[in-house]
């Protein structure tokens, strides 16, 4: 009764507007299969909720591709109704610049402090204590996906950490596998380095490099250890030339390759092929040696406009993505986890069960996106696509980079 | 090569002696290989966009199809995916005839004005601007992208229409590129008028927009024909501007193929991206093969400099 | 602007009026037509051009201000691994480019003007791909070169087994992956140009290097292609400008990839400005670009232009 009693207050706020049926162009850059059946729930709700119309605005290609699309549509006067970022240090200066909608009176009228959890999701949607983001699911970048069928190929139990899988990798190869699927684009090299990080260095030592900036850690004896598994991972990637990260998950789904370094947005894929968790594939939650879950995750902005009714629209949509229906049906697909720990997810899948165990227990880590700016996030891609890629490129002439980096990192 | 038709505009290289000389044999075979080299890609891409997915798992890409199948001719231009639109790059096809049509049209009245102006009504100063034009051309666009989005922002914010992200925009935008080039186009061209014709319009109390209109305009209809050669082509192969200054609703055809081959879904569709590349290839390879002579001229124009 | 100002001097006004009593008001006609020119001469090409150069010597982030850093965009920029391989990359191609285009298109040329039959033939099929776009030609030759289907397969298949030719994902030789697409785009263009320079050469001297017994290719060395400089003047600027405004290939073609191999600064560039959030470096590396061209472009423009003022 409670929710429903807030949610009337919150209609009862964009209504007062005198709300219209608006179109509400909506851009993000879900665009693989599983992202797009996820997407479709948002557009659905909407339109069959409210009396507005989801105009789907997808950007292919990664957020890479599609950010600088959004924020110069923002800039240049053309904003949009709503649009999907990493929340975190991207809209800063557009929060700053007055270019985004404020939705304080929306997340206090239905009480977001209390039911979004864990509480850092909305801290990262806050600026100078009002609210610019609606949060939307969390997405751990702390997984390793290993295909079931790859090892039972080549004759060897499916690892339970990365020592065994590395243990394993020999045996993968004289299969004709891949040990290691990896995309080429420049995310993914820095992502599968972070969740390396983790598992390799510690925490304490990732918070130091990436909350701190302490740049001496940065070159220090744990990252050298892990920029050492980083080479010894390129080599078990290097025959994966796949571009796209759902292309090199898809390597695993065929058994093509043995595993995948991959947040949980890669379960969509697994999903979409048919295959079950524990039956088809294992995920392991940080490499199987921290298990933690890193809150990144995706969170929708609103920029704006100068049309009365598009606020209402914009603010409805707000309440209505956070809202407990609209988050169980949109993350069952994604493969996230959902913002609020009041939903029943009986329908979740075993790694989803997992991570809502690990999040329960509050082993949870800020997302590189939250603690670097876009402008450090782009200078550790472009260094760690070029590692990852470029077997003459040693250990301690990344490591000797990545350090300046950090003491440059703002 | 049963080609009959042997171009008499003038080869004035040494003539080859016999037919089967050595030296001729070693022409031919040059030429050939050559031409392979040139006409493959276009063979691949339409043997390729023919196949099914199957076939093309098997075989090799210089095979001819065993089944000919138009089924991702339809899919590509109908059904392909980005996001959860999947109308295939038909909307990229239109989009790009609305930003064509305007920005040829507007690109090149303006420019014919500009040349003309510069040709026959030389004011003070107008020298130094038509060179700091022409320098332009040559400053890379990155240089200048960034101060154009600002420029769009405000005019548009000033003339209460959204102009950055828009059609309009864009269509500006190509205006201002193609400026440099077709200016210099006209100019040129109407340098070459006989200087009597001016003077007698003059004499007759013509102005400015009379002989523009009565005179000028009659007589040059093919530098308007290679103008349009080579806006056409230019703005429909743009991709750069159209990323930059469009929204995916508004994107031109060749960044949304470029969208619709680079977001995989699963297993990459190979005919299918050939056949959306062969689409996006039509009009400007329909324009070749229609105008010939006429397009060699139009970018050979776009060529000289003053 | 121009015209405010002479509208406004009264002495302009009055000394066209008596030296020139009727151009004035016709004039002014045509200064109003030349409103677009002058204005995209001097906002864009100008304008621009300096907002941005001052701009890189700021600290903007997303949005552009003016906190200025001295020259810190730039030293960041030459300690850059990714912009030193784009350097490196474009200089390769470029070179390259540069030669090959030469060759390839006078050798076509000449090889053409021979009196050959079907020419109009053979020239079609060297010039269409100069019709497509530089996405349409990079995703072609990504196809062709896929190591799974293309090139390399049919010959494998052929029963060379050990033939291995894959440069799109060999790091060392991924710009020459790009570099053949780029040629097959366009050497068409410079062979017509380098025909039309042919064309243009009197018959005369064919004939008397026929009369005085010098060898054909002693003929096009000596005395042809140096009576062409004109026209290889003209090709040499069209390449090296084309060639600095290298990105929709590779964005098609590679996507920068593997690694950062086949980077090119155009794409650092958009990518600094717009995904990196940094416009200040973004505009350090456009300001590079310029220089670059600046570089070819004033011994030409010297060359042409000094040199018709002095003959």
């Amino acid at each position: 009764m409670k929710s429903i009693a807030r949610l009337m207050a919150a209609s009862a706020i964009v209504s007062a507007s005198g709300a219209m049926a608006a179109d509400l162009e909506v851009t993000h850059w879900w665009t693989s299969g599983g992202e797009a059946a996820a997407v479709a729930e948002f557009a659905k709700a909407f339109d069959e909720k409210t009396d507005h119309n989801w105009v789907d605005g997808a950007i292919a290609g990664s957020g890479g591709t599609a950010r600088p699309i959004i924020i110069s549509r923002i800039l240049g006067g053309d904003p949009m109704g709503a649009t999907q970022l990493n929340h975190g240090r991207q809209a800063e200066e557009l929060i700053e610049a007055g270019l985004l909608l404020d939705l304080t009176d929306v997340a206090e009228a239905e009480g977001w402090r209390d039911i979004i959890h864990p509480v850092s999701l909305l801290d990262s949607c806050t600026v100078d204590g009002r609210v610019y983001c609606a949060p939307v699911n969390i997405h751990s970048w702390q997984w390793i996906w290993l295909s079931h069928q790859a090892f039972a190929d080549a004759g060897t139990d499916v690892p339970a950490n990365w020592d065994e899988f590395v243990a394993a990798a020999p045996a993968l190869e004289a299969a004709g596998k891949i040990p290691l699927a990896m995309g080429q684009q420049p995310w993914q090299s820095s992502g599968a380095f972070g969740v390396m990080t983790v598992a390799i260095a510690g925490l304490d030592a990732w918070s130091a490099v990436n909350i701190d900036k302490n740049a001496d850690v940065a070159a220090g004896p744990e990252y050298a250890k892990v920029f050492e598994a980083a080479a010894n991972a390129r080599q078990l990637a290097a025959n994966s030339n796949v571009q796209d990260w759902n292309q090199a998950t898809n390597l695993v789904i065929t058994g093509q390759a043995g595993a995948q370094i991959m947040g949980d947005w890669a379960q969509g894929e697994f999903q979409v092929a048919g295959q079950v968790a524990g039956e088809d594939y294992t995920c392991l939650p940080g490499l199987g040696v921290n298990e933690v879950i890193s809150t990144g995750g995706d969170a929708f902005y609103f920029p704006v406009n100068g049309d009365a009714d598009v606020t209402a629209a914009q603010k409805e949509l707000a309440s209505l993505l956070v809202s407990k229906e609209v988050q169980v049906a949109f993350n069952l697909k994604k493969g996230s986890l959902p913002i609020r720990g009041d939903v029943d997810l009986d329908a979740a899948n075993d790694c989803m069960k997992k991570g809502l165990e690990i999040l329960a227990n509050g082993a949870i880590l800020p997302d590189g996106n939250q603690t670097l700016s876009p402008d450090t996030s782009g200078q550790i891609e472009d260094l760690m696509v070029e590692f990852w890629n470029d077997p003459s490129y040693s250990a301690a002439d990344a490591q000797a980079a990545y350090a300046k980096i950090i003491s440059r990192a703002d | 090569m049963a080609d009959a038709t042997v171009s008499m505009t003038g080869p004035r290289g040494p003539k080859p002696k016999r037919r089967f000389s050595p030296t001729n044999i070693m022409l031919y075979g040059t030429l050939f290989v050559v031409a392979v080299y040139y006409a493959l890609p276009l063979y691949v891409m339409i043997v390729t966009s023919l196949k099914g997915m199957p076939e093309i798992r098997l075989g090799n890409v210089f095979a001819p199809p065993v089944d000919i199948t138009f089924e991702p001719w339809v899919k590509a231009w109908a059904e392909a995916c980005t996001g959860i639109n999947c109308d295939g790059l038909s909307r990229g096809f239109w989009n790009s005839v609305q930003i064509l049509v305007p920005s040829v049209i507007l690109s090149i009245a303006i420019a014919s004005v500009n040349g003309y102006a510069l040709a026959n009504w030389k004011f003070k100063g107008s020298e130094v601007f038509f060179t700091i034009l022409i320098f332009g051309a040559f400053i890379p666009y990155q240089v200048m992208i960034y101060p154009i989005v600002i420029i769009l922002r405000e005019t548009g914010g000033f003339l209460g229409v959204q102009l950055m992200g828009s059609i309009w925009g864009l269509v500006i935008v190509h205006t201002i590129f193609g400026m440099p080039i077709l200016t210099l186009l006209f100019r040129n061209y109407f340098t070459s008028v006989p200087e009597e014709l001016f003077k007698a319009a003059r004499v007759d109390g013509a102005g400015f927009w009379g002989i523009y209109f009565r005179i000028m305009l009659p007589m040059s209809l093919p530098i308007f024909v290679v103008a349009i050669i080579l806006q056409v082509t230019g703005i429909w192969n743009d991709f750069l501007f159209g990323v930059i200054y469009t929204k995916p609703e508004t994107y031109p055809m060749t960044v949304q193929l470029n969208n619709i081959v680079n977001s995989v879904q699963g297993v990459k569709e190979y005919n299918v991206n050939m056949a959306a590349t062969l689409l996006t290839g039509l009009v400007p390879l329909a324009i070749y093969f229609i105008s010939g002579k006429l397009f060699v001229r139009g970018i050979a124009a776009g060529a000289v400099k003053g | 602007m121009a015209i405010a100002d002479d509208a406004q001097s009264p002495s302009a006004v009055q000394r066209e009026r008596t030296q020139r009593p009727n151009r004035l008001f016709k004039n002014m006609t045509a200064k109003i037509a030349s409103i677009p020119m002058v204005a995209t001469a001097l906002v864009i090409f100008v304008g621009c051009t300096v907002w941005t150069i001052v701009h890189s010597f700021t600290n903007s982030r997303l949005l552009p201000r003016l906190e200025f850093v001295g020259f810190e965009q730039y030293e960041r920029l030459w300690e850059t691994r990714r912009w030193l391989v784009s350097i490196e990359n474009l200089a390769i191609y470029g070179v390259c480019s540069l030669i090959l285009s030469f060759v390839i298109g006078f050798t076509l040329a000449a090889l053409l003007d021979r009196k050959i039959r079907g020419e109009a033939v053979f020239r079609t099929i060297f010039l269409y791909p100069f019709a497509l776009s530089f996405i349409v030609t990079g995703l072609v030759w990504q196809w062709i070169l896929n190591p799974q289907f293309g090139i390399q397969s049919v010959v494998q298949r052929w029963g060379w087994e050990s033939f291995a030719f894959d440069p799109l994902n060999n790091a060392d030789i991924v710009i020459y992956g790009i570099l053949i697409a780029g040629i097959w785009q366009g050497s068409g263009f410079i062979m017509v140009l380098m025909l039309a320079g042919l064309r243009g050469i009197d018959e005369d001297i064919w004939k008397a290097s026929r009369v005085d017994g010098i060898p054909v290719w002693k003929t096009y060395v000596v005395v042809i292609i140096p009576m062409m400089r004109p026209v290889f003047i003209t090709a040499l600027v069209i390449i090296t400008s084309g060639i600095i405004k290298v990105y929709d290939l590779v964005v098609a073609q590679t996507s920068g990839g593997p690694g950062i191999a086949s980077e090119v600064p155009a794409k650092y560039v958009i990518e600094k400005m717009f995904q990196s959030q940094n416009l200040a470096q973004g505009f350090a590396a456009s300001t590079m670009m310029l220089l670059s061209v600046l570089i070819v472009l004033i011994p030409w423009a010297y060359l042409e232009f000094g040199g018709k003022k002095r003959g």
